[in-house]
This record gives structure tokens, C-alpha cells and sequence, in this order.
């Protein structure tokens, strides 16, 4: 009897205890939203409730710490909480997915233009006259949805070929021999002709990993898009012609067959791949954008002086006018499902970015970033200043259209012929991609808007 | 004492019957609902009805996944197994170092499907470019054949454990018997010893039959679904579905392929069992 008595105690104190310490853990787990991945996270002191407190879903890897540190600043001057979480690369969709569904979501997230928008338009506040809309520069940089604007963009970037100009003179050449198509196939054939005697080749290798095929089967194929509104006057389709695909082709030829690597490696080559590349100096161009300036310039490997931008020429329109590919598929949206308190402290936050000294400062130097608002800060990237320099002198810049293509799986469709011809240039293989191209594209369009 | 355990086993059974609770029950039966609904996030659904379901039929991605995971299972079931066994009989023998071979080719369980994958695709993508193949990226039978030897090199080791445990309980007396009949060592093992081991091999061809089926880590790591979704097997395309489409539409859409995956699962590992369980002969 004293036996069964002793079990009975000893078992309840046992449930009693579990239950308590679930109660007490799930009790300190709520208010902190758990960052998915490998993404990182600061973590704002515990909220205090009564002003409310801002979650930041931060899409942009590169510029994550810098983030970190300018909502600690707005901590600790105001008083409320910031929480800044930065998806992995390639993550931010499946991120941003779980964890609105979660209590404690997002209260400031992005969407990359109008493809991004349909998925999460009635997760979006309408910011038209809230503070941070009135300092935007212009209207065209607020993404609408009839009268409401449900993002604004805060990052304008420019990305084309980044040129090694060391590289470049001990070829023989300046960046200024290079002012079209034509000329650029020239000194990179030339280049690839010499490469065992200089020691490096024209491009670093056009990696199809997913960590760097977005440089090709996005970037790269704005261009043809791009003519071809331009010849359309057309700002979007549902069904594109491919005009200019030929364009795109010589172009991708020039990449993969005067690169540093075998084409047919090219499936397995990665974005760090192609950056150690060029850092290393085992290639003389590298297309990436102006986000890729710290990355060159961290540790000294490169000085201003070394690097410059030029634009993408592939041969198709007027190419004495053509500047840096300029535009923005970041947008700012503020959850609408949040609490109204927490969207004030959002909003607020906003404004201070834009505003106030630290942010704008933290924004253009640390982050680097050109931001469409009245109280920008001069930006310090060398690529971001070639921008404004090109467009002064009567250069056009080529607007983004990519946020335009249908879908992702567009894109994957595109990538993935482009690989397989990469592997083996077929006239067979092109057409695959012309038509993952042009089918792709209406087949997606009609998916992605039933 | 046993009546004491009997009355207080409700007490025991309830921490983990609501671990059960919250951590299956619950989900699934909301995964069961949210596949009749459109939804972006799973706390605001709209109801739809069978549309999701009804569009499964003209995917054609899901059928062609369906294919390639039936035409994998199928190949790894018999090598995984027939590996295995194999492995087991040369361990049961009594040689020498024995132990330690049974270490050895246990120990790749040990180690996570996105680790093997990116190792495995490291080292095919190094073959195929030494004999000069195009990588795995663009190599529809390479990626099939890789998946298959990921597999068998993960599953063997767990498999002969299970073989080795089944071989060891053949009665020493029954093996003497067919000896003293003049039972040739082949007609030992065919009358013998595989009538004897049919439980282990009901539960390993249950295992592999499961595991291939719902394989999901080793092919992200190892192909990504490349070329263009060709090795892209049940679970996987029902990742893509759900996550790497945009649009409300997707998302139901991803969920009724899940639930009528889990019911493919349910139905061909019940009609094996059924199968195997026949063949089993009693001690």
C-alpha cells in the first residue's frame, strides 16, 4: 500500500512538473518569432506592448547586419522594438510563407514587383498618405494596385559588366575601347585567344547553380525584353515575340565560351564561384549589379580605381545610348493583418529610414543603396555614382523588366535550357530555350492568371 | 502490480498521446481540410471544395513524377534488399572481423540526406566530368542512377542489421536437420533460411518501400529536380507546387497532391505488407 502510494506521488509530480515547464517555455517562446534556415536574427528586447513593435523581414543577404545595427540605433533612441530577420538567398518566399501564418508575423516585409504583389496583395496596407509615401521623389517608385499603394520601392540598383581595368590594360585595352556589342566580342575573343600567355580569361564563369543562374535567366534576359517593349511600347505581355533572342544568344555564347571555366561545367559552378573569380583576378569582366560593391571592395581587394561598370550590349537598339540596367524590384509592404498599434510602429520606423540622419546615412553608405526619397544621402558605391554619371551625359539608362516575366518557373524553364545549350550549342538546343522563352512564357502567364 | 499499471496507464500514456495529439492529429487533419481551400497563409483559407483535387488529373508534372518515383522505388527495393541480404549472409558466417564490417556498413545511416546528397553529387559530377558526361544537372539517367546508389549506400547498412538479427534466429536444429538430409548449402538458404527470415524481409522491403516512396532530402540535395523536373520524384513536386509557385491557387492545390500522396503511400505499403505477410511461415 505505502509502495503504490509512493509511485502515485512520485508520477504526479512528475506530470506536474512537464506541465508546468511546458506552460513556462511556451510562455517565453511567443513574443520572439523564430527565424527559418540559416537566417539571422537580432533580437530586440522583449516587447513592452504599449507602442507597439516592428518585425522586419529582411530580403537582401548582403545587407542583413547593416539592418541589424540600424534597428538597434532606432531602439534604442525610441524605445521600440525591432526585430530584423533575413531569409536565406533564394528562401524569401517560403520564408515569408511560414511565417505569416504565425502569430507575431511580419510587420514589414517586401514583394518584388507586380508578379510578387498578386500572391500577397491582401496582406498589404495601403500606404497612400501615410508619412513615408509623401517623401517618396516620384509616384512611379510606389507599386499600385488601382488608387491603393501597397509597396513602395526603397532601393534603386543598376547592374551591367563589371570590368577589372588592371585586367583589362595588361590586354591591351581601356574601358573606354569598349562602346558596343562588337567591341566588347572583340577584346573578350582576343582576350580568349591570349589567355594562356596573359594568365586570365574575359569572363568568370556564368555559373547555372541556383546561387548565380539568376544573373543569366533574369538579369541578362531583361534585354531582349527590354528592346522589345521598347519596340511594342509596351510596359508588360502576356505573350512575348522573343524579337531579339538572337541577341541573347550571341551574347550567352560570348559569356560561355570565353570564360574561365568548360561550358559544359557550368551546371555546378556557384555565385561565389564567379565572385572568388574575379576577386582572384583570373577573369577580366564579371556581370553583377552594384549590390556586388562590397563584396569587391571588403577587403581591399579592389579600390575604386580598379573597377568600373559597363552596360550589357547585345547588339540590339541604339548602343551609343545605352547606359547601366537601372531599376527595382524591391518593395517595402507593411502587413495589414497586424496589429493597429504595431503598423503605427511600422510605419514610424519608415519614416525614420528615410528621414532621419542615421537612417539615410546607414542606408547609402553601410548598405549602399541609391533610395528614391527626398532626404537621400549622397550613396558612396562606385557603380551606383557610374549610374548617375552615365545617365548625365546622356546615356539612357535600361529600365527592369523582369519583374514582368510570369513566374518563377519561367525563369527555372529559361535557366535550364540555357544550361543544357551551354553543355552542347546545338541549333536543336536554342531552340529549347527560345521556346521555354516564348511558350514558357505564355503558357505561365495564362497559369499565373487564371 | 499488474493491476496497478493497468489503472494508472492512462496517466502514463497521456504526455505522449498529446505529443500525438498536437504534433499529428491536429496537423493532419487540417492538412486534410486546407486541401479543399484556397489559401496564402494557412490561418486564412476559403473553402473551394474538390477543385484542387480535380486539377491533380491534368497536372502533368504530378504524373510524371509519379512515374519516375515508382520506376526508383521499384529499382531500389530489389538492390537495397538484395544487397543486403547478401552482406548479412557473408556477416553471419563466422569470420573474422566481422564486427567491425558490420560498423563500417552501418555507419552512412548515420549521416543526414542534405549532407549525403551535395557529397554524392560532388563526387558524380567529378565522374561525369573525368569520362565526360554532361553533369548531373542535364543528365536524366545519371541523376536516377545516382539516386539509386545514394540510396542503396544509406539503406544497406540499416537493412542487413535488421537481415543479420533475422539469420541469427534460424534454430541452429533446423539447419542441422537439413544438413543431415544432405541439403546442399543453395537449397539450405532457398528452403530454409528464407522461409525462416520472411519477417525481417517483410519489414525491410516495408522500410525501402517507404522511404523510396516518400524520398525527399537526398533528391533536393542531389539533382534539385534538374534537367527541367525530370528527376523530380512525388514529394518533391509537391514541394515546388507548394512553394515555388506564387499565387493563392497553388497553395490548396500543393496540399490535395499531399494528402492524396499520403493516401498512395498507405494503400501500396499496406497491399505489400499484405503480400509479404502471406509468405510468412510460422517457427
Amino acid at each position: 500500500m505505502k509502495k503504490r502510494m509512493l509511485a502515485l506521488v512520485l508520477s504526479g509530480v512528475l506530470a506536474v512538473s512537464m506541465l508546468a515547464g511546458c506552460g513556462s517555455k511556451g510562455g517565453e517562446d511567443a513574443p520572439a518569432p523564430a527565424p527559418e534556415g540559416d537566417s539571422q536574427e537580432t533580437e530586440a528586447p522583449a516587447a513592452s506592448g504599449a507602442e507597439g513593435s516592428v518585425y522586419y523581414l529582411n530580403f537582401k543577404p548582403e545587407q542583413g547586419p547593416d539592418w541589424e545595427a540600424l534597428a538597434k540605433v532606432y531602439t534604442e533612441e525610441t524605445g521600440v522594438p525591432v526585430t530584423v530577420v533575413t531569409a536565406a538567398s533564394g528562401q524569401y518566399e517560403t520564408t515569408l510563407m511560414s511565417e505569416m501564418g504565425k502569430s507575431g508575423a511580419p510587420t514589414l516585409f517586401q514583394v518584388n514587383g507586380p508578379v510578387g504583389l498578386a500572391n500577397w496583395k491582401d496582406y498589404c496596407y495601403d500606404l497612400s498618405g501615410s508619412a513615408v509615401y509623401g517623401e517618396l521623389t516620384s509616384d512611379a517608385f510606389a507599386l499600385k494596385d488601382g488608387d491603393a499603394a501597397l509597396g513602395i520601392a526603397y532601393v534603386v540598383e543598376s547592374y551591367g559588366i563589371i570590368v577589372n581595368k588592371k585586367l583589362l590594360e595588361e590586354a591591351g585595352y581601356k574601358v573606354e575601347d569598349i562602346q558596343s556589342f562588337a567591341d566588347l566580342k572583340k577584346v573578350a575573343e582576343d582576350i580568349t585567344a591570349r589567355s594562356s600567355e596573359l594568365g586570365f580569361a574575359a569572363f568568370s564563369s556564368a555559373g547555372m547553380d541556383g546561387s548565380s543562374d539568376w544573373r543569366f535567366k533574369t538579369h541578362l534576359a531583361n534585354l531582349p525584353i527590354y528592346f522589345e517593349y521598347q519596340d511594342e511600347g509596351i510596359g508588360s505581355t502576356e505573350a512575348i515575340k522573343g524579337t531579339y533572342l538572337d541577341n541573347y544568344r550571341a551574347m550567352w555564347d560570348l559569356y560561355i565560351n570565353n570564360s574561365t571555366c568548360d561550358p559544359s561545367q557550368l551546371s555546378a559552378k556557384t555565385g561565389d564561384d564567379s565572385l572568388n573569380e574575379f576577386l582572384d583576378g583570373q577573369a577580366v569582366f564579371y556581370q553583377n549589379g552594384s549590390w556586388a560593391y562590397g563584396d569587391l571592395t571588403k577587403n581591399g581587394t579592389f579600390t575604386d580605381d580598379d573597377l568600373a561598370m559597363i552596360p550589357v550590349y547585345i547588339g540590339a537598339g541604339d548602343e551609343a545610348k545605352q547606359g547601366l540596367c537601372t531599376g527595382t524590384e524591391n518593395y517595402w509592404c507593411v502587413n495589414s493583418q497586424a496589429d493597429e498599434k504595431d503598423i503605427q510602429a511600422t510605419l514610424d520606423f519608415l519614416y525614420w529610414c528615410v528621414t532621419s540622419e542615421q537612417g539615410t546615412s546607414s542606408m547609402a553608405n553601410d548598405m549602399g543603396f541609391v533610395i528614391p526619397f527626398k532626404s537621400a544621402v549622397e550613396s558612396q558605391n562606385l557603380f551606383v555614382k557610374q549610374d548617375a554619371e552615365l545617365t548625365a551625359s546622356g546615356k539612357t539608362p535600361v529600365s527592369w523588366n523582369f519583374p514582368t516575366m510570369p513566374s518563377e518557373e519561367w525563369k527555372n524553364g529559361v535557366g535550364s535550357a540555357l544550361t543544357a545549350y551551354a553543355a552542347d550549342q546545338t541549333d536543336a538546343n536554342w531552340e529549347a530555350v527560345v521556346s521555354a522563352f516564348v511558350d514558357g512564357w505564355a503558357t505561365e502567364y495564362q497559369l499565373a492568371n487564371p | 502490480m499488474e493491476k496497478a499499471l493497468k489503472r494508472y496507464s492512462p496517466l502514463f500514456v497521456l504526455p505522449t498521446f498529446l505529443a500525438f495529439v498536437i504534433g499529428f492529429i491536429i496537423p493532419f487533419a487540417e492538412g486534410l481540410y486546407l486541401s479543399f481551400c484556397q489559401f496564402t497563409t494557412v490561418s486564412n483559407a476559403k473553402w473551394t471544395g474538390l477543385s484542387n483535387y480535380k486539377s491533380i488529373f491534368s497536372d502533368k508534372t504530378f504524373l510524371d513524377s509519379f512515374g519516375f518515383t515508382v520506376s526508383f522505388t521499384v529499382a531500389s527495393i530489389v538492390f537495397i534488399n538484395v544487397f543486403a541480404f547478401c552482406l548479412a549472409l557473408l556477416l553471419t558466417k563466422k569470420l573474422a572481423g566481422t564486427n567491425v564490417f558490420r560498423t563500417v556498413f552501418f555507419m552512412p545511416n548515420l549521416i543526414g540526406g542534405i549532407v549525403l546528397g551535395y557529397i554524392w553529387q560532388i563526387l558524380i559530377n567529378c565522374v561525369l566530368s573525368i569520362i565526360g558526361e554532361p553533369l548531373l544537372a542535364l543528365n536524366k539517367p545519371a541523376g536516377y542512377w545516382g539516386l539509386i546508389i545514394l540510396m542503396c549506400w544509406q539503406q544497406i547498412g540499416y537493412m542487413m542489421i535488421i537481415y543479420i538479427a533475422g539469420l541469427q534466429n534460424v534454430s541452429d536444429d533446423l539447419l542441422e536437420a537439413a544438413q543431415i538430409d544432405g541439403a546442399s548449402s543453395w537449397k539450405t538458404l532457398w528452403r530454409v533460411k528464407l522461409p525462416m527470415v520472411m519477417p525481417s524481409i517483410t519489414i525491410c522491403v516495408f522500410l525501402t518501400l517507404t522511404n523510396s516512396f516518400k524520398l525527399f532530402d537526398q533528391n533536393l540535395a542531389l539533382t534539385g529536380g534538374e534537367p527541367n523536373h525530370t528527376t523530380e520524384m512525388l514529394a518533391m513536386n509537391i514541394y515546388q507546387t507548394f512553394y515555388a509557385r506564387a499565387g493563392a491557387q497553388w497553395k490548396g492545390f500543393g496540399q490535395a497532391k499531399a494528402v492524396l500522396f499520403c493516401i498512395l503511400v498507405i494503400a501500396i505499403s499496406m497491399i505489400q505488407l499484405k503480400a509479404t505477410r502471406s509468405r510468412e511461415v510460422q517457427q
